[in-house]
């Protein structure tokens, strides 16, 4: 299992319209590590999240996941090793009731239903909504979908996770709850936020990008104390570093 | 605010099919199959029968009571769309005016028989239709219909359909809020604002479908939406069916309200 590897060497994408979101973005994450990855609003975060699972593919540069290539042939192959959890859990579950969401990965992967059914009720275990399971999504609150949306990921047991904002609409303690779940994980995980108390707590490594390139790279600790670095990315001190400023 | 109780009254519909009764625990098939046995049944009457629909009204009141279905709520809603049964009724009287009863002395007209009987019937089947969709979760009765028949295809679109009409309408009552506390009076209210929300909310749309199948491909979505057997037919289903079947049969064939008052007849 040495191969959970994410490899970006200098990846530019541009949309369609012409807009260049990633202006050559290269890193190197290794297995188990867990990655935060911070920047302004319109940064190129999400867009970097899309590269992964070959959703969007680089206009040039080359993206490596595991031992294999990111390419047009190879990324449903990919999809299966990259778990995506979407901001928007609305998005992400889109089947009738909890419990078909969750088989949906599953039963694509083509595994017998003896299988499917374990998958399904261990990784809805694992986030804690096993009682939910006959429920329609409409009927979940916010931080009850996060965990469901992360549970639909987690079924199909891929090697790397990432995820899109992870902690947005969440009350205080679903925001607790799901950090103590992701340290629970050994998965590699890749976390886009603008909560940096989020990253502090829960990742080893932060990289930060800008208009597309990424402009440091760094364990948590120091790039999260650095309060000119943040601040040239609209971001701030983490709140629990803010203390001394409070009184 | 019209909006609002629309939502809700969606919303209460809903609720009350993920109820825990002995009829919601039915396979939904079951209650597919006895629904629509039952509606071709009460439909298959002659045009001017009235008293052979009577005891049809045990079917609901069974179903009302076994499921804990507030009726009320119910007999709203068949009220509320008994217009247009009433509109196709309404000119039999005037179509029809050979008299074939005496009731006390007052002339019954072939045409207020057959318009009764319209009314008799349609609120049999809307009530029986509305009992179906209160007692069966939406997908379950989507899965009943994949199970007898109904092409994938068509199955997937009504999920879909279930799955966001609720998210589409919350979303569309946000923006009418939005839309209401900034507007005063007439202004903005109008049609052409009307207009805009529409287009926002069409092209929100787009762009949430297309969030939705990227989610679906990160999934390994390849064409087919596969899904796992979990309902089973027990031994309660059977019997709901065959009662059901037998009952249907007996109200058809014999004429019960008939046979009753015959035999009251006698005993005084």
């Amino acid at each position: 299992m040495s191969h959970h590897i994410i490899d970006f060497k200098d990846v530019f994408f541009s949309y369609p319209d012409g807009t260049e979101a990633l202006k050559g973005v290269s890193f190197r994450i290794t297995h188990g590590e867990s990655v935060g990855l911070v920047g302004a609003n319109g940064a190129g975060k999400s867009t970097l999240l899309l590269q992964m699972n070959g959703y969007m593919l680089p206009s040039s540069g080359l993206i490596n996941i595991g031992d294999m290539e990111l390419t047009k042939k190879t990324r449903q192959e990919i999809r299966k090793k990259v778990g995506v959890v979407f901001q928007n859990p609305d998005d992400q579950l889109f089947m009738p009731t909890v419990y078909d969401d969750v088989a949906f990965g599953p039963l694509n992967l083509g595994m017998s239903a003896e299988r499917v059914i374990d998958r399904v009720n261990s990784s809805l275990q694992t986030v804690g909504c096993f009682d939910l399971r006959e429920k329609p999504p409409h009927h979940l609150s916010g931080g009850q979908k996060r965990a469901v949306a992360i549970a639909t990921v987690l079924a199909m047991e891929p090697d790397i996770l990432v995820m899109d904002e992870p902690s947005s609409d969440l009350d205080p303690k679903s925001r607790r709850y799901l950090m103590r779940l992701l340290k629970g994980f050994r998965h590699t995980k890749i976390i886009a936020t603008h909560d940096l108390d989020f990253i502090l707590e829960v990742c080893e490594r932060c990289l930060v990008i800008k208009d597309g390139r990424i402009v440091a790279d760094g364990p948590v600790s120091s790039i999260l104390t650095d309060q000119s670095l943040l601040e040239e990315n609209n971001l701030e001190l983490p709140l629990t570093l803010q203390e001394t400023h409070m009184r | 605010m019209d909006f609002d109780k629309e939502y809700f009254n969606l919303g209460v519909l809903d609720t009350l099919s993920y109820k825990n009764t002995l009829i919601h625990r039915l396979d939904p098939r079951t209650k597919v199959i006895a629904t629509f046995a039952f509606i071709v049944t009460v439909v298959s009457f002659p045009k001017h029968e009235i008293a052979g629909l009577i005891p049809f009204f045990l079917f609901p009141v069974v179903v009302f009571s076994l499921g804990d279905i507030p009726v009320w709520f119910i007999l709203k809603k068949v009220l509320v769309i008994s217009v247009f049964a009433v509109f196709i009724g309404i000119f039999n009287p005037l179509f029809d005016t050979h008299v074939i009863y005496d009731l006390f002395g007052i002339p019954v007209s072939g045409g207020w028989v057959s318009f009764f009987s319209i009314l008799l019937k349609f609120f049999l089947t809307m009530c029986s239709a509305l009992l179906l969709i209160a007692t069966t979760s939406f997908p379950g009765i989507c899965h009943g219909l994949r199970k007898l028949g109904i092409p994938e295809i068509f199955i997937s679109q009504l999920l879909f359909l279930y799955r966001y009409i609720f998210v589409l309408m919350e979303e569309t009552l946000r923006m009418v809020r939005a839309r209401d506390l900034r507007s005063f009076g007439k202004r903005g209210q109008g049609m052409s604002v009307f207009i805009h929300l529409i287009g926002t909310l069409f092209m929100r749309t787009i762009e949430r479908a297309e969030r939705i199948y990227h989610a679906m491909l990160s999934r390994g979505f390849s064409g087919t939406i596969h899904f796992i057997k979990r309902d089973h037919f027990g031994r309660a289903d059977f019997a709901f069916l065959s009662i059901t079947g037998v009952v249907l049969i007996l109200f058809r064939t014999y004429d019960l309200v008939n046979l009753i008052g015959r035999h009251a007849e006698k005993m005084f």
